[in-house]
């Protein structure tokens, strides 16, 4: 079976105030950045997974960020996917 | 009545609440460890405050998937009464037993005070004991208490009634500056369509015994009481 990489990133849906994002928006203001217009902060999740094929593991994967990984209330997810160990030959 | 309190690892709160319903309301009181799914043949669940799991991820994720949170969502289900309070009341929502979220206060700091609320109902087990429109005094201690929900979840909240606590002045004004954290609709505390289920940021278990200085959350908890005590 092969493993796969999901990068998962999650960002609060744009409706949401981002404070965290706000007040460092004003620091890099204080630093000088003045062209700064926006900082939105999300996280990024790295999960490593073994599924028989890419089609289930985005399916699982989609699973997760809906029950667990992201808050649908307040968030978006998307990620990326890769092989990490192709299946290895019998 | 049979209280049962929720034990995550992380929590601190459980043990407070343990103290109003067991030694000052003198009612059967059990501890339930986050792993077991008995509730113990509870009437009432309370899913206490604190930090369970951490708060690893988002406030209150981790916790609902606990097989003790599992039960208490059948019980709610079934019609049962749950109280969550603080982390209690994140974990409420992360469940879907309460709608909406509750997200990073405005000002980024944790807030600890406090802080008048107005009671916006008084037809609930939880309320019943209070005066219509009463403005109590509970201590508020959070950094993710801001609540938010989509526009038209609030009103949906609003049409329904659903708002059972909101913060407000000492003379009981909903206003911008008596806001702590940014809440929308300056939503304190909320309750499920059907009203067994109420989920507030306020610890009414920290305002319950006069030695504490405060007694406004009490009234809380003696109105799940007397409502236990005539159903029996």
């Amino acid at each position: 079976m092969p493993t796969y990489q999901a990068q998962i990133y999650v960002t609060l849906r744009p409706s949401v105030l981002d404070t965290a994002g706000t007040a460092v928006q004003s620091g890099l203001h204080h630093m000088g950045f003045d062209a700064v217009e926006q900082v939105r902060i999300g996280k990024y999740i790295q999960v490593t997974l073994m599924a028989d094929d890419e089609a289930t593991a985005r399916q699982q994967l989609d699973q997760m960020c809906d029950q667990l990984l992201t808050n649908p209330v307040i968030e978006n997810y998307r990620f990326d996917l890769a092989v990490k160990t192709p299946a290895i030959a019998p | 009545m049979n209280i049962s309190i929720i034990v995550f690892p992380g929590a601190n709160c459980d043990r407070d609440a343990a103290y109003v319903t067991r030694d000052l309301l003198g009612q059967p009181t059990h501890l339930v460890w986050h792993e077991e799914s008995d509730l113990q043949n509870a009437d009432l669940v309370i899913v206490p405050g604190g930090f369970s799991y951490g708060d690893y991820l988002r406030c209150g994720a981790i916790a609902r998937f606990s097989p003790a949170l599992q039960a208490t969502i059948d019980h709610a289900q079934r019609g049962g009464w749950v109280l969550g309070i603080c982390n209690g009341f994140q974990i409420l929502t992360e469940a879907g037993l309460l709608p909406g979220a509750l997200v990073r206060n405005r000002d980024l700091h944790f807030v600890c005070d406090r802080q008048p609320l107005r009671v916006e109902r008084t037809n609930l087990i939880w309320t019943q004991a209070y005066a219509d429109r009463a403005v109590i005094t509970l201590p508020i201690a959070h950094g993710e208490g801001c609540y938010y929900a989509d526009a038209e979840t609030l009103q949906s909240l609003e049409e329904h009634q659903q708002i059972v606590f909101r913060y407000s002045s000492a003379d009981g004004e909903i206003t911008e500056a008596a806001n702590p954290n940014g809440s929308l609709h300056n939503i304190a505390g909320i309750c499920n369509r059907q009203g067994n289920v109420l989920g507030m940021m306020p610890h009414p278990e920290r305002a319950a015994d006069s030695i504490l200085g405060q007694t406004d959350g009490l009234a809380l908890f003696k109105g799940v009481l007397t409502q236990s005590l005539q159903a029996a």
